[in-house]
Protein backbone atom coordinates (compact mmCIF):
# COMPACT_ATOMS: atom_id res chain seq x y z
CA UNK A 1 0.00 0.00 0.00
CA UNK A 2 2.64 2.50 1.02
CA UNK A 3 4.76 1.41 -1.90
CA UNK A 4 2.00 2.30 -4.29
CA UNK A 5 1.68 5.71 -2.74
CA UNK A 6 5.37 6.47 -3.07
CA UNK A 7 5.30 5.34 -6.66
CA UNK A 8 2.41 7.55 -7.55
CA UNK A 9 4.00 10.69 -6.21
CA UNK A 10 6.61 10.77 -8.97
CA UNK A 11 4.61 12.80 -11.44
CA UNK A 12 6.53 15.02 -13.80
CA UNK A 13 6.19 18.67 -12.85
CA UNK A 14 5.34 21.25 -15.45
CA UNK A 15 8.41 23.36 -16.03
CA UNK A 16 8.19 27.13 -16.10
CA UNK A 17 10.49 29.25 -18.26
CA UNK A 18 13.49 30.29 -16.13
CA UNK A 19 12.71 33.99 -16.42
CA UNK A 20 9.18 33.52 -15.17
CA UNK A 21 10.50 31.30 -12.42
CA UNK A 22 12.94 33.98 -11.32
CA UNK A 23 10.02 36.37 -10.93
CA UNK A 24 8.01 34.01 -8.76
CA UNK A 25 10.14 34.69 -5.71
CA UNK A 26 8.56 36.15 -2.58
CA UNK A 27 10.83 39.20 -2.84
CA UNK A 28 9.62 40.14 -6.28
CA UNK A 29 5.99 39.33 -5.55
CA UNK A 30 6.04 41.52 -2.44
CA UNK A 31 7.80 44.31 -4.32
CA UNK A 32 5.43 44.04 -7.23
CA UNK A 33 2.44 44.11 -4.89
CA UNK A 34 3.74 47.23 -3.10
CA UNK A 35 4.68 48.97 -6.32
CA UNK A 36 1.44 48.30 -8.15
CA UNK A 37 -0.51 49.27 -5.00
CA UNK A 38 1.46 52.51 -4.82
CA UNK A 39 0.78 53.29 -8.45
CA UNK A 40 -2.96 52.61 -8.03
CA UNK A 41 -3.05 54.85 -4.96
CA UNK A 42 -1.14 57.50 -6.87
CA UNK A 43 -3.49 57.43 -9.84
CA UNK A 44 -6.79 57.20 -7.89
CA UNK A 45 -6.17 58.82 -4.50
CA UNK A 46 -9.75 60.10 -4.27
CA UNK A 47 -11.12 56.56 -4.49
CA UNK A 48 -9.18 55.38 -1.45
CA UNK A 49 -8.86 58.42 0.82
CA UNK A 50 -11.73 58.43 3.33
CA UNK A 51 -11.63 62.22 3.83
CA UNK A 52 -10.72 65.35 1.94
CA UNK A 53 -6.95 65.71 2.64
CA UNK A 54 -7.24 69.47 3.11
CA UNK A 55 -10.50 69.66 5.04
CA UNK A 56 -10.06 71.13 8.51
CA UNK A 57 -12.06 69.56 11.33
CA UNK A 58 -11.56 71.59 14.47
CA UNK A 59 -13.64 69.11 16.47
CA UNK A 60 -10.99 66.42 15.83
CA UNK A 61 -7.58 67.97 16.41
CA UNK A 62 -4.60 65.66 16.96
CA UNK A 63 -6.69 62.59 17.60
CA UNK A 64 -4.80 59.36 18.10
CA UNK A 65 -5.31 56.56 15.55
CA UNK A 66 -8.77 55.06 15.88
CA UNK A 67 -11.33 53.32 13.69
CA UNK A 68 -12.64 56.69 12.53
CA UNK A 69 -9.18 58.04 11.74
CA UNK A 70 -6.88 54.99 11.32
CA UNK A 71 -3.73 57.15 11.09
CA UNK A 72 -5.00 59.84 13.47
CA UNK A 73 -5.49 63.53 12.69
CA UNK A 74 -3.08 66.47 12.60
CA UNK A 75 -3.02 69.78 14.41
CA UNK A 76 -5.68 71.21 12.10
CA UNK A 77 -7.91 68.16 12.29
CA UNK A 78 -7.00 66.86 8.84
CA UNK A 79 -7.12 63.07 8.43
CA UNK A 80 -3.52 61.78 8.26
CA UNK A 81 -4.46 58.64 6.29
CA UNK A 82 -6.09 60.73 3.58
CA UNK A 83 -3.10 63.03 3.45
CA UNK A 84 -0.69 60.09 3.21
CA UNK A 85 -2.76 58.60 0.39
CA UNK A 86 -2.94 61.88 -1.52
CA UNK A 87 0.79 62.25 -1.04
CA UNK A 88 1.23 59.07 -3.10
CA UNK A 89 0.34 60.92 -6.27
CA UNK A 90 2.90 63.63 -5.52
CA UNK A 91 5.69 61.30 -4.45
CA UNK A 92 5.24 58.78 -7.26
CA UNK A 93 5.33 61.73 -9.63
CA UNK A 94 8.59 62.78 -8.03
CA UNK A 95 9.95 59.25 -8.41
CA UNK A 96 9.21 59.41 -12.12
CA UNK A 97 9.88 62.99 -13.16
CA UNK A 98 12.97 63.47 -11.01
CA UNK A 99 14.60 60.47 -12.70
CA UNK A 100 13.15 60.12 -16.19
CA UNK A 101 14.55 63.25 -17.84
CA UNK A 102 17.89 62.75 -16.14
CA UNK A 103 17.96 59.23 -17.56
CA UNK A 104 17.04 60.31 -21.09
CA UNK A 105 19.62 63.10 -21.15
CA UNK A 106 22.23 60.93 -19.48
CA UNK A 107 21.74 58.07 -21.94
CA UNK A 108 21.97 60.33 -24.97
CA UNK A 109 25.03 62.24 -23.75
CA UNK A 110 26.72 59.13 -22.36
CA UNK A 111 26.37 57.09 -25.55
CA UNK A 112 27.44 59.92 -27.86
CA UNK A 113 30.46 60.67 -25.71
CA UNK A 114 31.39 56.99 -25.51
CA UNK A 115 31.07 56.45 -29.23
CA UNK A 116 32.76 59.56 -30.53
CA UNK A 117 35.30 60.07 -27.77
CA UNK A 118 37.84 62.79 -28.38
CA UNK A 119 37.57 66.24 -26.89
CA UNK A 120 33.92 65.89 -25.85
CA UNK A 121 34.88 62.85 -23.81
CA UNK A 122 37.58 64.80 -21.98
CA UNK A 123 35.16 67.62 -21.17
CA UNK A 124 32.60 65.09 -20.02
CA UNK A 125 35.19 63.45 -17.78
CA UNK A 126 35.87 66.79 -16.06
CA UNK A 127 32.12 67.45 -15.60
CA UNK A 128 31.78 64.04 -13.97
CA UNK A 129 34.73 64.73 -11.68
CA UNK A 130 33.29 68.05 -10.56
CA UNK A 131 29.78 66.70 -10.03
CA UNK A 132 30.85 63.65 -8.12
CA UNK A 133 33.07 65.69 -5.81
CA UNK A 134 29.99 67.40 -4.34
CA UNK A 135 27.61 65.46 -2.14
CA UNK A 136 24.51 64.87 -4.25
CA UNK A 137 21.99 66.41 -1.86
CA UNK A 138 24.10 69.53 -1.27
CA UNK A 139 24.38 70.15 -4.98
CA UNK A 140 20.63 69.72 -5.52
CA UNK A 141 19.84 72.03 -2.60
CA UNK A 142 22.22 74.62 -4.02
CA UNK A 143 20.49 74.51 -7.41
CA UNK A 144 17.00 74.67 -5.82
CA UNK A 145 18.14 77.62 -3.71
CA UNK A 146 19.10 79.45 -6.89
CA UNK A 147 15.94 78.53 -8.81
CA UNK A 148 13.56 78.92 -5.87
CA UNK A 149 11.58 76.24 -4.03
CA UNK A 150 8.79 74.24 -5.66
CA UNK A 151 8.23 70.89 -7.34
CA UNK A 152 9.07 71.97 -10.89
CA UNK A 153 12.30 73.62 -9.85
CA UNK A 154 13.14 70.54 -7.86
CA UNK A 155 12.76 68.38 -10.99
CA UNK A 156 15.00 70.76 -12.87
CA UNK A 157 17.60 70.71 -10.10
CA UNK A 158 17.65 66.93 -9.80
CA UNK A 159 17.82 66.48 -13.56
CA UNK A 160 20.69 68.96 -13.80
CA UNK A 161 22.72 66.95 -11.32
CA UNK A 162 21.54 63.40 -11.82
CA UNK A 163 22.02 63.09 -15.60
CA UNK A 164 25.76 62.92 -14.96
CA UNK A 165 25.39 59.64 -13.08
CA UNK A 166 23.30 58.12 -15.86
CA UNK A 167 25.71 59.39 -18.50
CA UNK A 168 28.66 57.92 -16.64
CA UNK A 169 27.00 54.52 -16.41
CA UNK A 170 25.87 54.63 -20.05
CA UNK A 171 29.34 55.62 -21.22
CA UNK A 172 30.92 52.69 -19.41
CA UNK A 173 28.36 50.22 -20.77
CA UNK A 174 28.61 51.50 -24.33
CA UNK A 175 32.41 51.36 -24.19
CA UNK A 176 32.14 47.71 -23.19
CA UNK A 177 29.71 46.97 -26.01
CA UNK A 178 31.90 48.79 -28.53
CA UNK A 179 34.65 46.22 -28.16
CA UNK A 180 32.29 43.50 -29.35
CA UNK A 181 32.43 42.26 -32.90
CA UNK A 182 28.90 43.22 -33.83
CA UNK A 183 29.78 46.86 -33.24
CA UNK A 184 32.73 46.59 -35.62
CA UNK A 185 30.53 44.64 -38.01
CA UNK A 186 28.02 47.48 -37.98
CA UNK A 187 30.72 49.96 -38.88
CA UNK A 188 32.11 47.72 -41.59
CA UNK A 189 28.63 47.43 -43.09
CA UNK A 190 28.66 51.20 -43.43
CA UNK A 191 25.90 52.02 -40.97
CA UNK A 192 25.61 55.55 -39.62
CA UNK A 193 26.89 56.22 -36.12
CA UNK A 194 23.38 57.07 -34.88
CA UNK A 195 22.10 53.71 -36.08
CA UNK A 196 24.96 51.82 -34.50
CA UNK A 197 24.60 53.63 -31.18
CA UNK A 198 20.85 53.60 -30.75
CA UNK A 199 19.91 50.41 -32.52
CA UNK A 200 22.82 48.14 -31.72
CA UNK A 201 24.86 49.34 -28.77
CA UNK A 202 22.27 50.94 -26.53
CA UNK A 203 19.72 48.09 -26.42
CA UNK A 204 22.55 45.80 -25.37
CA UNK A 205 23.59 48.25 -22.66
CA UNK A 206 20.12 48.83 -21.23
CA UNK A 207 20.02 46.19 -18.49
CA UNK A 208 22.16 47.97 -15.86
CA UNK A 209 20.47 51.24 -16.76
CA UNK A 210 17.03 49.86 -16.01
CA UNK A 211 18.22 48.44 -12.72
CA UNK A 212 19.88 51.72 -11.84
CA UNK A 213 16.69 53.56 -12.75
CA UNK A 214 14.63 51.47 -10.34
CA UNK A 215 17.09 52.16 -7.52
CA UNK A 216 17.21 55.79 -8.49
CA UNK A 217 13.44 56.13 -8.29
CA UNK A 218 13.59 54.85 -4.73
CA UNK A 219 16.31 57.40 -3.99
CA UNK A 220 14.29 60.14 -5.68
CA UNK A 221 11.39 59.53 -3.30
CA UNK A 222 13.72 60.03 -0.36
CA UNK A 223 15.26 63.07 -2.02
CA UNK A 224 11.85 64.58 -2.78
CA UNK A 225 10.75 63.99 0.81
CA UNK A 226 13.98 65.46 2.15
CA UNK A 227 13.53 68.60 0.08
CA UNK A 228 9.86 68.75 1.06
CA UNK A 229 10.90 68.44 4.68
CA UNK A 230 13.37 71.28 4.25
CA UNK A 231 10.70 73.39 2.57
CA UNK A 232 12.43 73.34 -0.83
CA UNK A 233 10.25 70.82 -2.64
CA UNK A 234 6.48 70.51 -2.47
CA UNK A 235 4.93 73.43 -0.61
CA UNK A 236 2.96 72.96 2.63
CA UNK A 237 -0.75 72.85 1.91
CA UNK A 238 0.04 70.12 -0.58
CA UNK A 239 0.22 66.67 0.96
CA UNK A 240 3.70 65.21 0.45
CA UNK A 241 5.43 62.79 2.80
CA UNK A 242 8.37 65.07 3.59
CA UNK A 243 5.99 67.99 4.15
CA UNK A 244 3.81 65.83 6.41
CA UNK A 245 6.82 64.76 8.48
CA UNK A 246 7.88 68.42 8.78
CA UNK A 247 4.37 69.39 9.91
CA UNK A 248 4.43 66.73 12.60
CA UNK A 249 7.90 67.63 13.80
CA UNK A 250 6.70 70.15 16.42
CA UNK A 251 4.20 67.70 17.89
CA UNK A 252 6.39 64.59 17.84
CA UNK A 253 6.02 64.03 21.61
CA UNK A 254 2.24 64.49 21.70
CA UNK A 255 1.11 63.38 18.23
CA UNK A 256 3.75 60.91 17.01
CA UNK A 257 1.47 59.52 14.28
CA UNK A 258 1.64 62.77 12.30
CA UNK A 259 5.28 62.11 11.38
CA UNK A 260 5.46 58.33 11.76
CA UNK A 261 2.73 57.39 9.28
CA UNK A 262 4.18 59.23 6.25
CA UNK A 263 7.59 57.91 7.31
CA UNK A 264 6.29 54.35 7.08
CA UNK A 265 4.81 55.13 3.68
CA UNK A 266 8.26 56.25 2.47
CA UNK A 267 9.93 53.11 3.80
CA UNK A 268 7.35 50.75 2.31
CA UNK A 269 7.32 52.41 -1.12
CA UNK A 270 11.10 52.46 -1.34
CA UNK A 271 11.18 48.83 -0.30
CA UNK A 272 8.83 48.05 -3.19
CA UNK A 273 11.10 49.79 -5.69
CA UNK A 274 14.20 48.11 -4.34
CA UNK A 275 12.70 44.62 -4.36
CA UNK A 276 11.46 44.99 -7.92
CA UNK A 277 14.74 46.52 -9.06
CA UNK A 278 16.70 43.71 -7.47
CA UNK A 279 14.62 41.00 -9.11
CA UNK A 280 14.72 42.74 -12.48
CA UNK A 281 18.51 42.86 -12.23
CA UNK A 282 18.51 39.08 -11.86
CA UNK A 283 16.04 38.46 -14.65
CA UNK A 284 17.50 40.89 -17.19
CA UNK A 285 21.06 39.76 -16.61
CA UNK A 286 22.33 37.76 -19.58
CA UNK A 287 22.34 34.05 -18.96
CA UNK A 288 25.57 32.57 -17.76
CA UNK A 289 26.73 35.79 -16.13
CA UNK A 290 26.75 35.77 -12.37
CA UNK B 1 54.16 41.46 -61.51
CA UNK B 2 50.50 42.08 -62.13
CA UNK B 3 49.42 44.94 -64.30
CA UNK B 4 48.16 47.64 -62.02
CA UNK B 5 45.43 48.97 -64.25
CA UNK B 6 42.88 46.28 -63.47
CA UNK B 7 43.56 46.19 -59.74
CA UNK B 8 40.48 46.72 -57.62
CA UNK B 9 42.42 47.44 -54.48
CA UNK B 10 45.92 48.78 -54.32
CA UNK B 11 47.59 48.94 -50.95
CA UNK B 12 50.77 51.01 -50.96
CA UNK B 13 53.21 51.23 -48.09
CA UNK B 14 50.56 50.75 -45.43
CA UNK B 15 51.83 51.40 -41.92
CA UNK B 16 49.76 51.05 -38.78
CA UNK B 17 51.25 52.17 -35.49
CA UNK B 18 49.83 51.92 -32.01
CA UNK B 19 50.85 54.23 -29.23
CA UNK B 20 50.59 53.21 -25.62
CA UNK B 21 52.13 54.94 -22.62
CA UNK B 22 54.91 56.54 -24.62
CA UNK B 23 55.83 53.36 -26.42
CA UNK B 24 55.05 52.81 -30.05
CA UNK B 25 54.34 49.53 -31.74
CA UNK B 26 54.38 49.23 -35.48
CA UNK B 27 51.94 46.41 -36.19
CA UNK B 28 51.97 46.83 -39.94
CA UNK B 29 55.24 48.02 -41.39
CA UNK B 30 55.00 49.17 -44.96
CA UNK B 31 52.86 46.66 -46.77
CA UNK B 32 52.01 46.85 -50.46
CA UNK B 33 49.82 44.48 -52.43
CA UNK B 34 47.15 44.41 -55.10
CA UNK B 35 43.85 42.64 -55.33
CA UNK B 36 42.23 42.19 -58.73
CA UNK B 37 38.52 41.82 -59.36
CA UNK B 38 37.27 38.32 -58.60
CA UNK B 39 40.58 37.20 -57.16
CA UNK B 40 41.03 35.31 -53.90
CA UNK B 41 44.09 36.53 -52.04
CA UNK B 42 45.28 34.68 -48.98
CA UNK B 43 47.05 36.62 -46.26
CA UNK B 44 48.91 34.15 -44.07
CA UNK B 45 51.21 34.45 -41.13
CA UNK B 46 51.52 33.55 -37.48
CA UNK B 47 49.51 35.13 -34.69
CA UNK B 48 50.51 38.73 -34.18
CA UNK B 49 52.07 39.14 -37.59
CA UNK B 50 49.63 41.92 -38.42
CA UNK B 51 47.23 40.13 -40.78
CA UNK B 52 44.03 41.23 -39.07
CA UNK B 53 45.34 44.74 -38.47
CA UNK B 54 46.13 45.07 -42.17
CA UNK B 55 42.59 44.10 -43.00
CA UNK B 56 41.09 46.44 -40.43
CA UNK B 57 43.32 49.26 -41.58
CA UNK B 58 42.10 48.90 -45.16
CA UNK B 59 38.50 49.47 -44.09
CA UNK B 60 39.42 52.14 -41.57
CA UNK B 61 38.67 50.37 -38.31
CA UNK B 62 42.09 50.85 -36.72
CA UNK B 63 42.27 54.61 -37.04
CA UNK B 64 40.37 55.04 -33.77
CA UNK B 65 43.16 53.58 -31.68
CA UNK B 66 46.21 53.78 -33.91
CA UNK B 67 47.69 55.89 -36.65
CA UNK B 68 47.56 54.64 -40.21
CA UNK B 69 49.91 55.88 -42.93
CA UNK B 70 50.30 55.03 -46.58
CA UNK B 71 47.67 54.68 -49.27
CA UNK B 72 44.80 52.34 -49.87
CA UNK B 73 43.44 52.90 -53.37
CA UNK B 74 39.97 51.53 -53.99
CA UNK B 75 39.31 51.87 -57.71
CA UNK B 76 41.88 54.63 -57.76
CA UNK B 77 40.50 56.55 -54.81
CA UNK B 78 42.42 56.78 -51.57
CA UNK B 79 40.30 55.37 -48.75
CA UNK B 80 42.64 56.54 -46.02
CA UNK B 81 42.06 60.15 -47.03
CA UNK B 82 38.34 59.76 -46.41
CA UNK B 83 36.54 60.54 -43.18
CA UNK B 84 34.48 57.93 -41.40
CA UNK B 85 31.32 59.42 -42.83
CA UNK B 86 32.66 59.37 -46.37
CA UNK B 87 33.69 55.76 -45.89
CA UNK B 88 30.10 54.75 -45.18
CA UNK B 89 29.27 54.67 -48.87
CA UNK B 90 32.07 52.19 -49.53
CA UNK B 91 31.73 50.07 -46.42
CA UNK B 92 29.12 47.38 -46.68
CA UNK B 93 28.10 48.23 -50.23
CA UNK B 94 31.41 47.85 -52.08
CA UNK B 95 33.72 46.34 -49.47
CA UNK B 96 32.33 44.02 -46.83
CA UNK B 97 33.95 42.18 -44.00
CA UNK B 98 33.27 39.06 -41.97
CA UNK B 99 34.85 38.28 -38.65
CA UNK B 100 36.53 35.43 -36.91
CA UNK B 101 33.99 34.94 -34.15
CA UNK B 102 30.51 34.26 -35.50
CA UNK B 103 29.19 33.95 -31.96
CA UNK B 104 29.70 37.64 -31.23
CA UNK B 105 29.54 39.34 -34.59
CA UNK B 106 25.74 39.37 -34.71
CA UNK B 107 23.68 41.61 -32.48
CA UNK B 108 22.04 39.25 -29.98
CA UNK B 109 18.93 41.41 -29.61
CA UNK B 110 17.84 41.68 -33.24
CA UNK B 111 16.37 38.92 -35.39
CA UNK B 112 18.60 37.90 -38.26
CA UNK B 113 15.99 39.04 -40.75
CA UNK B 114 16.22 42.55 -39.36
CA UNK B 115 20.00 42.41 -39.43
CA UNK B 116 20.09 41.44 -43.08
CA UNK B 117 17.48 44.00 -44.03
CA UNK B 118 19.44 46.64 -42.16
CA UNK B 119 22.26 46.43 -44.67
CA UNK B 120 19.78 46.64 -47.55
CA UNK B 121 18.15 49.65 -45.93
CA UNK B 122 21.50 51.39 -45.62
CA UNK B 123 22.74 50.76 -49.14
CA UNK B 124 19.83 50.07 -51.46
CA UNK B 125 16.57 51.70 -52.46
CA UNK B 126 14.51 48.55 -51.99
CA UNK B 127 11.17 48.86 -50.21
CA UNK B 128 10.15 46.74 -47.24
CA UNK B 129 8.67 43.89 -49.26
CA UNK B 130 11.62 43.72 -51.63
CA UNK B 131 14.05 43.79 -48.72
CA UNK B 132 12.37 40.80 -47.16
CA UNK B 133 12.41 38.90 -50.43
CA UNK B 134 16.09 39.70 -50.87
CA UNK B 135 16.83 38.60 -47.30
CA UNK B 136 15.23 35.22 -47.97
CA UNK B 137 17.13 34.94 -51.23
CA UNK B 138 20.40 35.69 -49.44
CA UNK B 139 19.77 33.13 -46.71
CA UNK B 140 18.96 30.60 -49.41
CA UNK B 141 22.14 31.50 -51.20
CA UNK B 142 24.33 30.83 -48.15
CA UNK B 143 22.58 27.52 -47.61
CA UNK B 144 20.28 28.04 -44.67
CA UNK B 145 17.36 25.63 -44.95
CA UNK B 146 13.77 26.96 -44.85
CA UNK B 147 15.10 30.48 -45.02
CA UNK B 148 11.77 32.29 -44.93
CA UNK B 149 10.76 30.76 -41.62
CA UNK B 150 14.11 31.54 -40.02
CA UNK B 151 14.04 35.27 -40.68
CA UNK B 152 12.44 35.98 -37.34
CA UNK B 153 14.89 33.80 -35.41
CA UNK B 154 17.50 35.32 -33.17
CA UNK B 155 21.24 34.65 -33.32
CA UNK B 156 21.21 32.41 -30.24
CA UNK B 157 18.98 29.99 -32.11
CA UNK B 158 21.73 29.32 -34.64
CA UNK B 159 24.88 27.24 -34.38
CA UNK B 160 28.32 28.71 -35.01
CA UNK B 161 28.50 27.61 -38.63
CA UNK B 162 24.98 28.86 -39.27
CA UNK B 163 25.80 32.21 -37.75
CA UNK B 164 28.84 32.53 -39.97
CA UNK B 165 26.54 31.84 -42.92
CA UNK B 166 24.17 34.53 -41.70
CA UNK B 167 27.12 36.87 -41.32
CA UNK B 168 28.14 36.11 -44.90
CA UNK B 169 24.57 36.72 -46.03
CA UNK B 170 24.59 40.13 -44.33
CA UNK B 171 27.91 41.10 -45.85
CA UNK B 172 26.78 40.02 -49.30
CA UNK B 173 23.45 41.82 -49.07
CA UNK B 174 24.34 44.73 -51.30
CA UNK B 175 26.60 42.86 -53.74
CA UNK B 176 30.03 44.03 -52.61
CA UNK B 177 32.91 43.78 -55.03
CA UNK B 178 35.32 42.73 -52.34
CA UNK B 179 34.98 40.72 -49.16
CA UNK B 180 37.51 40.97 -46.36
CA UNK B 181 37.40 37.72 -44.44
CA UNK B 182 39.19 37.82 -41.12
CA UNK B 183 39.82 34.17 -40.26
CA UNK B 184 36.22 33.28 -41.04
CA UNK B 185 36.68 29.61 -40.22
CA UNK B 186 38.98 29.63 -37.23
CA UNK B 187 36.22 29.33 -34.66
CA UNK B 188 34.47 26.53 -36.52
CA UNK B 189 35.11 22.82 -36.58
CA UNK B 190 36.80 21.23 -39.55
CA UNK B 191 33.80 19.97 -41.50
CA UNK B 192 32.00 23.28 -41.14
CA UNK B 193 35.24 25.08 -42.10
CA UNK B 194 35.25 23.25 -45.37
CA UNK B 195 31.59 24.05 -46.05
CA UNK B 196 32.09 27.73 -45.34
CA UNK B 197 35.18 27.93 -47.53
CA UNK B 198 33.43 26.17 -50.38
CA UNK B 199 30.55 28.56 -49.97
CA UNK B 200 32.84 31.59 -50.07
CA UNK B 201 34.62 30.25 -53.12
CA UNK B 202 31.47 29.54 -55.06
CA UNK B 203 30.04 32.93 -54.14
CA UNK B 204 33.24 34.63 -55.23
CA UNK B 205 33.09 32.83 -58.55
CA UNK B 206 29.38 33.43 -59.16
CA UNK B 207 29.32 37.07 -58.09
CA UNK B 208 32.79 37.89 -59.41
CA UNK B 209 33.74 39.07 -55.95
CA UNK B 210 37.29 39.48 -54.75
CA UNK B 211 38.18 37.99 -51.38
CA UNK B 212 41.04 38.80 -49.07
CA UNK B 213 41.22 35.79 -46.82
CA UNK B 214 43.19 36.16 -43.64
CA UNK B 215 44.20 32.84 -42.17
CA UNK B 216 47.03 31.02 -40.50
CA UNK B 217 46.04 27.75 -42.05
CA UNK B 218 48.14 26.90 -45.10
CA UNK B 219 45.78 24.08 -45.95
CA UNK B 220 43.00 26.61 -46.35
CA UNK B 221 45.22 28.74 -48.57
CA UNK B 222 46.17 25.84 -50.78
CA UNK B 223 42.51 24.92 -51.17
CA UNK B 224 40.99 28.27 -51.87
CA UNK B 225 43.32 31.05 -52.88
CA UNK B 226 44.62 32.21 -56.24
CA UNK B 227 47.48 34.18 -54.77
CA UNK B 228 49.04 34.26 -51.36
CA UNK B 229 50.89 36.90 -49.37
CA UNK B 230 52.95 35.74 -46.42
CA UNK B 231 53.27 38.14 -43.52
CA UNK B 232 55.81 38.16 -40.77
CA UNK B 233 56.33 40.80 -38.08
CA UNK B 234 54.26 43.39 -39.90
CA UNK B 235 55.92 42.93 -43.29
CA UNK B 236 55.16 40.96 -46.38
CA UNK B 237 57.93 38.43 -46.84
CA UNK B 238 56.64 36.75 -49.96
CA UNK B 239 53.86 37.24 -52.47
CA UNK B 240 52.96 35.13 -55.43
CA UNK B 241 50.60 32.57 -56.87
CA UNK B 242 49.68 29.83 -54.45
CA UNK B 243 51.37 27.19 -56.52
CA UNK B 244 54.67 29.07 -56.70
CA UNK B 245 54.79 30.02 -53.07
CA UNK B 246 53.84 26.64 -51.69
CA UNK B 247 55.97 24.64 -54.11
CA UNK B 248 59.04 26.84 -54.26
CA UNK B 249 59.13 29.12 -51.24
CA UNK B 250 61.83 31.75 -51.64
CA UNK B 251 61.88 33.21 -48.18
CA UNK B 252 63.15 31.17 -45.21
CA UNK B 253 60.11 32.19 -43.15
CA UNK B 254 57.74 30.77 -45.74
CA UNK B 255 59.77 27.62 -45.74
CA UNK B 256 59.53 27.45 -41.96
CA UNK B 257 55.82 28.03 -42.08
CA UNK B 258 55.42 25.23 -44.58
CA UNK B 259 57.56 22.90 -42.54
CA UNK B 260 55.45 23.55 -39.47
CA UNK B 261 52.51 21.88 -41.15
CA UNK B 262 52.42 18.21 -40.23
CA UNK B 263 52.57 16.14 -43.37
CA UNK B 264 54.21 13.03 -44.72
CA UNK B 265 53.91 11.37 -41.37
CA UNK B 266 53.52 7.69 -42.10
CA UNK B 267 50.23 6.43 -40.75
CA UNK B 268 50.31 3.64 -38.20
CA UNK B 269 49.57 0.20 -39.57
CA UNK B 270 46.15 0.56 -38.08
CA UNK B 271 44.81 3.33 -35.95
CA UNK B 272 43.32 2.97 -32.53
CA UNK B 273 40.70 5.48 -31.73
CA UNK B 274 41.26 5.30 -28.00
CA UNK B 275 44.89 4.39 -27.52
CA UNK B 276 44.86 5.37 -23.86
CA UNK B 277 42.07 2.96 -23.15
CA UNK B 278 43.63 0.23 -25.11
CA UNK B 279 45.29 -1.44 -22.17
CA UNK B 280 41.90 -2.21 -20.69
CA UNK B 281 40.68 -3.78 -23.86
CA UNK B 282 42.49 -6.93 -24.79
CA UNK B 283 41.00 -8.61 -27.76
CA UNK B 284 41.93 -6.55 -30.68
CA UNK B 285 41.55 -8.07 -34.04
CA UNK B 286 41.73 -6.56 -37.43
CA UNK B 287 38.57 -6.69 -39.38
CA UNK B 288 37.30 -4.97 -42.45
CA UNK B 289 33.97 -4.24 -40.88
CA UNK B 290 32.26 -1.31 -42.46
CA UNK B 291 34.96 0.27 -44.55
CA UNK B 292 34.91 -0.78 -48.16
CA UNK B 293 37.71 -3.14 -48.94
CA UNK B 294 38.87 -0.98 -51.82
CA UNK B 295 39.87 1.81 -49.43
CA UNK B 296 42.63 -0.45 -48.19
CA UNK B 297 42.04 0.66 -44.62
CA UNK B 298 41.63 -1.51 -41.62
CA UNK B 299 39.39 -0.96 -38.71
CA UNK B 300 40.18 -2.02 -35.20
CA UNK B 301 37.51 -3.78 -33.23
CA UNK B 302 37.90 -3.63 -29.50
CA UNK B 303 36.37 -6.01 -27.05
CA UNK B 304 36.42 -5.32 -23.32
CA UNK B 305 38.44 -7.49 -20.94
CA UNK B 306 36.62 -10.58 -19.78
CA UNK B 307 36.04 -10.35 -16.05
Amino acid sequence: MTQFETLQTTQPKRKLPPRVKALLRPGFLLGFFILSGSIILAVFPAAFAPYDPNAFDFMAIQQAPSWVHPFGTDNLGRDTLSRVIWAYSVDMQIAFFATFFAMVIGIIVGSLVAYHGGFADVIFGRIVDVTITFPFLVLVIAVVAVLGPGLTNMYVAVTLVQWVYYARLTRAEIMTQMTSDYASAGRVMGYSSGRIIFRHLLPNAMTPLITFWMTDMALAILLGSSLGYLGLGAQPPQAEWGVLIAEGRNFITTAWWMSLMPGIAIVVTRLGFSLVGDSLADVLRPRGAS
Amino acid sequence: MTSQTDSLLKVRNLKTTFHSKGRTLRAVDGISFDVRAGEVLGLVGESGSGKSITLRSIIGLTRDYGSVEGNVYWKGEDLLARTDKQLQSVRGSQISMIFQEPMTSLNPLLSIGLQIEENLKAHTELDKRARKARAIELLDMVGIPSASSRLSDFPHQFSGGMRQRVMIAISLASNPEMLLADEPTTALDVTIQDQILQLLLSLAKNLNMAIVLVTHDLGVVAQTCDRVAVMYAGRLVETGSVRDVLKRPQHPYTLGLLKSVPENIPPAHHSFRFPARHQHWTHCRRAALSLPAASGRKMCVLVPNPR
